[in-house]
């Protein structure tokens, strides 16, 4: 497969959340604003790029009885790479993230990944394949966040553009909307697709 | 694609236990090199929350943890000093009575027993309602008052606390936190 095309793939043409609806628990809990979404988003890209890496190189030494218990053990291991090192440079992040980093591990869109495309594919594709899928979540969860950062707050990755006492749609800022403002993208996705064929 | 490798016991039990070796050993040192971050991002911060809420000063004593007598929880003294002279004392406190959740508040007073600044350190409140806690035209109101002669109780229960609109709860939560700092403070001076 061409590695363009592998890329696209996970960027937008099979992308995590709005085509897959996979790993739908962090982004729905941590995407009340940008930076949230998109901070949790390059997290569970990295996880993504070096789990299917490790995978994708150790796939021949495993045993397919014991494949599951070592892809996870390898994806925890990066996880708590990630917590480690975010608690320590970027505490402010890790605070508003919180319980969501170390959840990355049962996010079903890493271990899914791994079984299904890193077990199977050469080093370089499932590379290509993280990346493209880890950066599509993340502009998923960036634009999700924007969305409703905007409606619910009157900012944009922190950038206040309302005054202090504007009426805002403050339902956005909180779980339901969360609900609603994926559901009227992922519509809006629908038609854009149905249109371009 | 590659070929499926047969399952035994003893080839399952070792990809096992290489796999977790190699990963706790690489664990183990992220955590070495990652620990001393930590443990300052975490003194930055308590640093921080202080310096929000007293007046400038040149050497913070450590946390002193007093008991609380009242059901609710522990509170944390630091004593700031400027010159040798205590200038004021941060006490973290907390209240559960808040909308959802307890609330951690940091109370700044200055050595007179005023009350200095305050700053929200941790809440779950209402998002745009509740989170107004933290917001300077509520906060003001506290500034420079002894809690002595000014009732930290919002005026629909007969106060002198302005509530937030639609956020009374969240409010009366805050003076009372506050007034437990204030109590505590007094007690032990």
């Amino acid at each position: 497969m061409n590695q363009l095309e592998n890329f696209n793939k996970g960027f937008f043409k099979e992308n995590p959340v709005f085509v897959l609806l996979l790993g739908m628990c962090p982004m729905l809990g941590v995407t009340s604003s940008a930076i949230n979404g998109l901070g949790m988003g390059l997290a569970t890209t990295f996880v993504l790029i070096m789990s299917n890496i490790v995978v994708s190189l150790i796939k021949n030494f495993i045993p397919d009885k014991v494949r599951i218990p070592s892809f996870i053990v390898i994806i925890a291991s990066f996880v708590t790479i990630v917590d480690l090192v975010m608690a320590g440079y970027l505490p402010a992040l890790h605070e508003q993230l919180g319980l969501f980093i170390p959840l990355i591990v049962v996010n079903c869109l890493v271990l899914g990944r791994a079984e299904a495309f890193a077990s199977k594919k050469d080093f370089l594709s499932s590379f290509v394949d993280g990346a493209g899928m880890g950066l599509g979540f993340s502009m998923a969860l960036t634009i999700l966040g924007g969305m409703r950062e905007i409606l619910g707050s009157g900012a944009i990755f922190d950038y206040k553009f309302v005054s202090e006492d504007a009426s805002t749609f403050l339902l956005f800022v909180m779980p339901p909307g969360a609900f609603i403002a994926l559901a009227y993208l992922i519509a809006f996705i629908n038609r854009l697709n149905k249109t371009e064929k | 694609m590659a070929n499926k490798k047969e399952s035994s016991l003893v080839n399952m039990v070792l990809t096992l236990f290489i796999i977790t070796l190699i990963a706790s050993a690489s664990l183990g040192f992220i955590y070495e090199i990652t620990k001393l971050p930590i443990k300052e991002a975490k003194i930055a911060k308590k640093t921080k929350a202080i310096e929000k809420v007293l007046p400038e000063f040149d050497n913070l004593e450590e946390m002193k943890v007093v008991k609380a007598t009242d059901k609710g929880r522990d509170f944390e003294f630091y004593n700031a000093k400027k010159g040798g002279k205590i200038i004021g004392t941060a006490v973290k406190t907390s209240t559960e009575s808040g909308y959802s959740g307890l609330i951690w508040i940091m109370v700044g007073f200055t050595a007179d027993g005023k009350i200095y600044k305050t700053s929200v350190l941790e809440h779950k409140e209402t998002p745009g309602l509740g989170t107004k806690l933290d917001e300077t035209a509520f906060k003001k109101q506290f500034l420079g008052k002894n809690p002595d002669n000014f009732k930290l109780i919002v005026k629909k229960d007969g106060g002198d606390v302005d509530a937030i609109t639609a956020a009374t709860i969240s409010s009366r939560a805050f003076c009372e936190a506050v007034q437990r700092a204030f109590d505590a403070y007094k007690k032990q001076k």
